[in-house]
């Protein structure tokens, strides 16, 4: 018999359809994936689970968790429900603690509610569950306040709330979405550990197809409010029964055809970066102290040819945004030289970098927060004309913005339009628009297809592919995602605090890292296909005694 | 959480239809207009000369030839009020003209500078704050004797570090968003980012603390007058009228009703406009109430 | 949290001498010659003389400035003109008129408004919600002064619960001291409700916005009922924008004591200054003017340490 049981659920925010006949069951121990693009409605989902949706909302049908209905469970029996027997950990871990709360607090504050225990065994509770997820006591007392830990400790925090009494069922909504890779890989490994030691069954929510492929036994597959395709994980995704399934997994394994490096190596460099280090002034610990520093930069050498595309890849708050803001001379260097087509960039002024400028654009990871909403995208996309010496004529100006939206794969009538009219992908596309209009050499672009739907994501990747070809545009392309690394990189700086620790070509250096630094990234970075390796290897050692003496990989 | 927001920003065609749906600002609007347009008419006509005095009829009650009686003097209180509105609205605007003209170039140049104008600019903000305009007007008011210009000045003051925090506040939240960073990747300066992309995006948040400090000017006035160290007799103003009508409440109690209700509605209207403002502007809050 | 509060208490110190210095320059500086204002015009030239010796006009700004404030510093606030007392003496007096005054104001709107405040976020959208933020709308709207004398008319003139003005002054019976405390329930009252319906409404945005972050979401999740989250997790993040608006409030309600002791003549440091405005005795001025700026910044001081108090985040010193 199933722990969860939905059948033909249906939700409608007013009048707007949101979910349509959802289908979902999951079995006492079983790890259930969802996995979706935005807007398919698998958070939804989670909330009618835990009767948590938003005001307004109509739900129809039937949700069935352990015997009880919970859609007319009235709201005591419901509270009865969640923090005991329902847990759930929520994607944004830097706001889903109270911040004017200490952990301890907020850990121990579901256990008293549930058992009615004393504060002090309720927080010696507190305490083991802590442990247990690897936050111990030397490291990180109860008295601590969220903001005093790092994203991924009060990822771990939340999970602590959640499971502190060993919840039948445990719901992560794209739990890990927020991290880096290397957390990534961390706290997925802590929820099927914890899982698999109180025989939990866990719904994970994800975008990621590769991360539900590692983690689940079974998996739904949920595009605009309505189940596509749901069964054995192992099946659905190497049988790729539904075209969407299809898509989907094409599109997370993208690589674009790209020409071989095209330009012979040019004898002069197009950018060259020597000895660069950044210092940060610490907040000073007392009135007396001298205040510390932070460098977030130290001694980072390295140089680009005209048409190459480079990837600058680590983990968060490795201080590969600070490089590329230095590059970028919206920060200057501590020390150290950068020089831009012949030109020290780090010490000139404001002025003298106009040409400069020109020939460097920059993309940016949300593409919601690149435009300004008051403008249109005429105006947007023209914005760095105001770098050329002469001034366009009205006309031109729009003639070459229309051929500039045509190059991205826009229309010259998108240039009428406000940002918010334009999807995510769309804006990305504005945003590359924006960059080449100047017709520059180098684009220095910051996590550009991150925060992009998977399959988005693959056709922004062959833009980047294509311009590459087409402008001889060299990419300085930063990012944590190793696969989109792969995909339009011919070579990959690792950087690991402040310092760059291994140079390669990119396949070489993914193939076979040398550095740790590399190795933990790679080994991090969720893939698909070896996911569904591993799922099958595992199943052919439990059913037959005879399974392959060796491993495939190998051979 | 991944729960989509479902974002609908502001098309400006929608604007005037959700405008209409709105009622704070409907009823902030109609009423705000009303005593606007109640200050022009004032200057063409009123139903009375309030220049005469006719102690004759002096606290007649209200009739059909004086709908809101008259005072100590024998004034018309209607007419007295449609004059005393053009004071009131006067000292409004500018002083929230000045403290916008002041407190937004300083809020939006502290935070476009950072360090040290910043940091100067706040404490400048903490040591105007410790002078409400009503302890400001008396201060002036010890040396240059009470007046219409004083109340003006005094309450002016008080909003420009009003206006500095919003404007400040606001722009800092814009600086580091990617647009603005794109911006400065296009060699933009300060002033010309202030100007193309960090203005428009606060004007709103601007608009709405505009109305607010208008009301607040209302009733800061109406206090000063009432004290005597407003505008100065003969002009009428609400406060005065308020002060002249107290010594008699037990008289005339009609008196004292209508130019406090003339100081409420018009505040009010200004809060309910924006209110209105506020929700029709900040796509944030829309879905919240 | 002790270098917080050092750099709390350096910038209101400063905050504190520069007000001073404007306060110094409006009044000593600014009008040339502080005596001619104080006695006129037709005032003789050995009156002027004297009076300029006894003010010490006739040494350099810097050092009476520095002598003025080194007299603050120890008390010192200098003689009154008209009063033929001393300025601490006259503060001393009247302080126990509108201490009493501003305290009572300011529990009452305070217990007033953050109840109800609470009360409408939790019934947000439903009709409590709307008839309770709708008066505090309206009470929003009403000037104080307006409020106090329709209070004056109803309960006073009407029906003659408490004086229409005045203050019978604190004395030693029981008898004395309530009849003394019935002269400020108006004026109290007054002050209050206005105040209140601000607060009421600042108090139900900040808990309407709190209640849409995400870890109110997470401590539902732990099976709290809606109810207790409400008390437990949300009202004190959104103390914050509360308290800040009752530091700024406190400001307008010393103000507001000026005007609404004029409205009972109370005799209060609101009667004193202003009495002291007409009468143009700038020594009397200055020294109250001086010790109201000081409250302010004392209460924005406190209110400053209440913030870290509140919320952790704020300990750290920036």
């Amino acid at each position: 018999m199933s722990l969860l049981e939905i059948e033909n659920l249906s939700l409608s925010i007013g009048d707007v359809p949101i979910l349509k006949n959802i289908e979902l069951s999951i079995a006492p121990g079983e790890v259930m994936g969802i996995v979706g693009e935005s807007g398919s409605g698998k958070s939804l989902t989670a909330l009618a689970i835990m009767k948590l949706l938003p005001e307004g909302t109509m739900a129809r049908g039937r949700v069935t968790f352990d015997g009880i209905d919970i859609l007319s469970a009235p709201e005591p029996s419901m509270c009865r429900l969640r923090g005991d027997d329902i847990g759930m950990v929520f994607q944004e871990p830097m706001t889903a603690l109270n911040p004017v709360k200490t952990i301890g607090e907020q850990v121990a504050e579901g256990i008293r509610w549930h058992t009615g225990a004393r504060r002090a065994d309720a927080e010696k509770r507190a305490r083991a569950m802590l442990d247990r997820v690897g936050l111990p006591e030397s490291k990180v007392p109860l008295s601590r306040y969220p903001h005093e830990l790092s994203g991924g400790q009060r990822q771990r925090v939340v999970i602590a709330i959640a499971c502190a009494l060993r919840p039948k069922l445990l719901i992560a909504d794209e739990p890990t979405t927020a991290l880096d890779v290397v957390l990534q890989a961390q706290i997925l490994e802590l929820l099927r550990d914890l899982v698999q030691e109180n025989r939990m069954s866990l719904l994970l929510i994800s975008h990621d197809l590769a991360v539900v492929a590692e983690m689940a036994d079974r998996i739904t597959i949920m595009r605009r409010g309505a189940v596509i395709e749901t069964g054995d994980t192992t099946r659905v995704l190497t049988r790729q029964a539904h075209p969407y399934t299809r898509q989907l997994a094409e599109a997370s394994a993208h690589v674009p055809a790209r020409a071989a490096a095209a330009a012979p190596p040019a004898a002069e460099p197009l950018l060259e970066v020597r000895d660069v280090v950044r210092d940060y002034p610490l907040r000073r610990r007392s009135l007396l102290a001298r205040p510390g520093k932070f460098r977030a930069v130290d001694g980072v050498s390295f140089s680009l040819r005209a048409g190459q595309s480079i990837a600058l890849v680590g983990r968060s708050g490795c201080g590969k945004s600070t490089l590329a803001r230095m590059i970028l001379a919206l920060d200057r260097p501590t020390s150290g030289t950068i020089r831009f087509m012949g030109e020290d960039i780090a010490t000139r002024a404001n002025d003298a970098l106009r040409p400069a400028r020109r020939n460097m654009q920059v993309v940016f990871q949300d593409p919601y927060g690149s435009f300004n909403p008051r403008h249109k995208a005429e105006r947007l996309v023209a914005e760095p004309l105001h770098l050329l010496d002469e001034p366009l004529s009205k006309a031109e100006r729009r003639t070459l913005v229309a051929e500039t939206l045509e190059q991205v794969g826009l229309s010259a009538a998108d240039m009428d339009k406000y940002p918010h009219e334009f999807s995510g992908g769309q804006r990305q596309r504005l945003s590359i628009a924006r960059a080449i209009i100047t017709k520059p050499k180098l684009i220095i672009a910051d996590e550009p297809v991150s925060a992009l739907d998977v399959s988005i994501r693959a056709q922004i990747l062959d833009l980047f592919a294509d311009l590459n070809a087409r402008l001889n545009l060299a990419y300085l392309f930063i990012t944590h995602d190793l696969t989109a690394a792969r995909a339009i990189t011919d070579t990959v700086l690792v950087m690991h605090e402040g310092r760059i620790v291994e140079t390669g070509p990119t396949e070489t250096v993914l193939r076979h890292p040398a550095s740790d630094v590399a190795r933990t990234l790679v080994a991090a970075a969720p893939n698909l296909a070896q996911a569904l390796e591993t799922r099958q290897r595992r199943l052919a050692n439990a059913e037959g005694s005879f399974g392959l003496p060796f491993d495939p990989h190998t051979s | 959480m991944s729960l989509d927001p479902v974002f609908v920003p502001t098309p400006k065609r929608n604007f005037f239809l959700r405008a209409l749906h709105n009622r704070s600002f409907l009823i902030g609007l109609i009423v705000t207009g009303s005593i606007a347009l109640m200050a022009l008419v004032s200057f063409f006509w009123v139903p009375y000369d309030i220049t005469r005095l006719e102690v004759a009829n002096r606290m007649q009650g209200i009739s059909l030839s004086h709908p809101f009686g008259t005072d100590h003097m024998g004034r018309d209180i209607l007419s007295m009020i449609m004059v005393g509105s053009r004071n009131s609205i006067a000292v409004a605007i500018v002083a929230v003209g000045l403290g916008m003209g002041l407190g937004v170039p300083l809020g939006t140049w502290a935070a476009a500078r950072g360090g040290l104008p910043d940091d100067l600019l706040m404490r400048f903000n903490d040591v105007i704050f410790a002078f409400p305009a009503l302890i400001s007007a008396l201060m002036i008011t010890a040396i240059f004797g009470p007046g219409a210009v004083n109340a003006i000045i005094a309450i002016g003051i008080f909003n420009v570090p009003v206006f500095a925090r919003i404007a400040r506040a606001g722009a800092l939240a814009l600086w580091p968003r990617e647009f603005i960073l794109a911006a400065r990747a296009c060699g933009k300066g300060r002033l010309v980012i202030t100007i193309e992309h960090i203005l428009p995006n606060i004007a709103s948040l601007l608009l709405v603390q505009g109305t607010i400090q208008f009301a607040l000017g209302i009733l800061a006035e109406a206090g000063l007058s009432y004290l005597g160290l407003g505008a100065q007799p003969p002009m009428p103003s609400w406060g005065r009228m308020l002060f002249d009508a107290q010594t008699r409440i037990a008289l005339a109690p009609h008196l004292a009703l209508f130019p406090g209700l003339a100081i409420a509605i018009t505040v009010l209207g200004l809060n309910l406009l924006g209110d209105g403002l506020r929700d029709l502007l900040d796509p944030r809050l829309r879905h919240t109430r | 949290m002790i270098a917080f509060l050092a750099k709390r208490l350096a910038v209101g110190f400063a905050t504190l001498l520069a007000s001073s210095v404007i306060v110094f320059f409006v009044l000593e500086v600014l009008p040339g010659d502080p005596a001619r204002i104080m006695l006129g015009m037709n005032a003789s030239p050995e009156t002027l003389a004297a009076l300029r010796l006894e003010m010490g006009l006739d040494r350099p700004i810097p050092i009476r400035y520095l002598d003025w404030i080194m007299g603050l510093a120890i008390g010192d606030f200098g003689r009154s003109y008209t009063y033929s007392s001393t300025v601490m003496d006259l503060i001393l007096e009247r302080l126990g008129v509108s201490l009493p005054l501003a305290v009572i104001a300011l529990t009452l709107s305070t217990l007033i408004a953050i109840p109800v405040g609470v009360f409408a976020a939790a019934r947000r959208g439903r009709a409590a919600d709307t008839i309770t933020m709708g008066a505090a709308q309206v009470g929003v709207a009403i000037p104080n002064f307006w409020f106090a004398l329709l209070l004056i008319y109803v309960f006073a003139v009407g029906l003659r619960l408490v004086p229409a003005g005045g203050f019978p002054g604190w004395g030693e019976t029981l008898a004395d001291n309530w009849q003394a405390l019935k002269a400020l329930i108006l004026p109290a009252v007054a002050l209050a409700l206005p105040q209140a319906a601000i607060l009421a409404r600042v108090t139900r945005s900040a808990m309407v916005d709190v209640m849409g972050e995400d870890y109110i979401r997470t401590a539902r999740a732990k099976g709290m009922p809606h109810r207790t989250v409400l008390w437990r997790h949300a009202l004190r993040n959104a103390l914050i924008p509360v308290l800040t608006i009752m530091g700024l409030q406190f400001a307008f309600l010393l103000a507001g004591t000026i005007i609404i002791e004029n409205v009972f003549y109370l005799p209060g440091l609101g009667r004193l200054i202003f009495q002291a405005i007409i009468q143009r005795d700038l020594i009397v001025v200055e020294g109250v003017l001086m010790l109201l700026v000081a409250t302010i910044i004392l209460i924005n001081l406190a209110v400053d340490i209440c913030y870290a108090l509140i919320d952790p985040r704020l300990r750290l010193s920036r």
